[in-house]
């Protein structure tokens, strides 16, 4: 079995997902389930207080037993708020580890301000945190980000929700040449082929969440999502025939040709 | 009487009272949720014996979806 191994635990999946932008909580579990994922992001946020006390929860529709929580920082952006959230992720979900750092730039682009993460994922892997990373796609920051002790490291393929794909295979492709973590492709796929395209270049997962869930048919692209991540995955591991410029090869026997 | 700021909002309570007792009021008894009291967690296991005191800060958290 190809299975992908973060921070010590084996996932069979190597599709992460998002749990946000959904229409309700059994489009998010249909979805889910199609997507075959086993890692859910979940965001921090102040309750509501006033609600209605028997309002369902997502962690009811999503059971620890059968997800892995990955609790993310989404909305920081400075690394203290960051460090605060996921201390409060950690309590909330009774001493689980494995978080996803995020601290953002600016509201319009959502783009990482990598100074601010820099310090966060040193100051949480300090405090016993199993950091996955997001970052830019800038080969120096995310080696790093490893090298701080950052369990995966996770380059944006373009902005978040931006659905753009992979902007820059080249620096993606040095990030995964170089790095010995995981690397997971967070941000920025739009459709199928983006997500195999990430696998095909040797990434070890891809984390989405607006291509699924802000689809036409959230259900049927999260099916298409599992498959294009396989796909990816075996073209990767079955190694691609070279390209070759303005040089055919026939793929039928040149010989016995009738008439020859 | 005492005032707390929870999730930054003011609020009055006509005495000190537990997190837990605090938890009862809001109607959270038995949710899941996560509290930073003055910029640091208070673990489940304390909040029956930690009691809040006039203008303490407040954060109860939930998970929610996200990306």
């Amino acid at each position: 079995m190809d299975s992908i191994s973060i921070a010590g635990r084996t996932f069979n999946s190597r599709l992460l997902v998002g749990t946000g932008k959904y229409k309700d909580f059994q489009e998010t579990r249909a979805a889910i389930d199609a997507s075959g994922a086993q890692i859910v992001t979940v965001a921090i946020r102040r309750t509501n207080i006033g609600q209605d006390p028997n309002q369902p929860s997502l962690l009811d529709a999503l059971p620890s037993k059968q997800f892995t929580y990955l609790p993310n920082t989404a909305g920081c952006y400075t690394a203290e708020d960051a460090i605060r959230t996921l201390r409060l992720a950690r309590e909330l979900l009774d001493g689980h580890d494995l978080v996803k750092l995020e601290v953002l730039g600016d509201p319009q682009s959502l783009y990482p301000n990598v100074v601010e993460t820099l310090r966060a994922a040193e100051v949480l892997v300090k405090d016993g945190f199993k950091v996955m990373v997001y970052t830019s796609d800038d080969p120096i920051i995310a080696k790093q980000l490893e090298d701080i002790g950052c369990v995966a490291v996770m380059p944006l393929a373009s902005l978040i929700g931006s659905g753009m794909g992979i902007l820059n295979p080249w620096n993606l492709q040095i990030i995964i040449d170089r790095l010995k973590v995981p690397v997971i492709v967070d941000a920025g796929v739009g459709t199928a082929s983006d997500a195999a395209i990430a696998m095909e270049l040797g990434c070890d997962a891809v984390l989405m969440n607006t291509a699924i869930a802000q689809a036409h048919n959230p259900v049927l692209m999260a099916s298409a999502m599992k498959k294009a991540v396989e796909a990816g995955r075996e073209a990767f591991l079955a190694g691609r025939v070279p390209k070759k410029i303005y040089q055919a090869s026939p793929s039928s026997p040149t010989s016995g040709l009738i008439g020859s | 009487m005492i005032n707390l700021f929870i999730n930054g909002q003011q609020r009055q309570f006509s005495a000190t009272l537990s997190i837990t007792q605090l938890l009862q009021e809001l109607d959270l008894t038995g949710k899941r949720v996560a509290i930073e009291l003055n910029g640091e967690i208070v673990p489940r296991s304390a909040h029956a014996v930690v009691t809040l005191s006039d203008a303490d800060h407040l954060e109860i958290v939930v998970a929610v979806g996200g990306g």
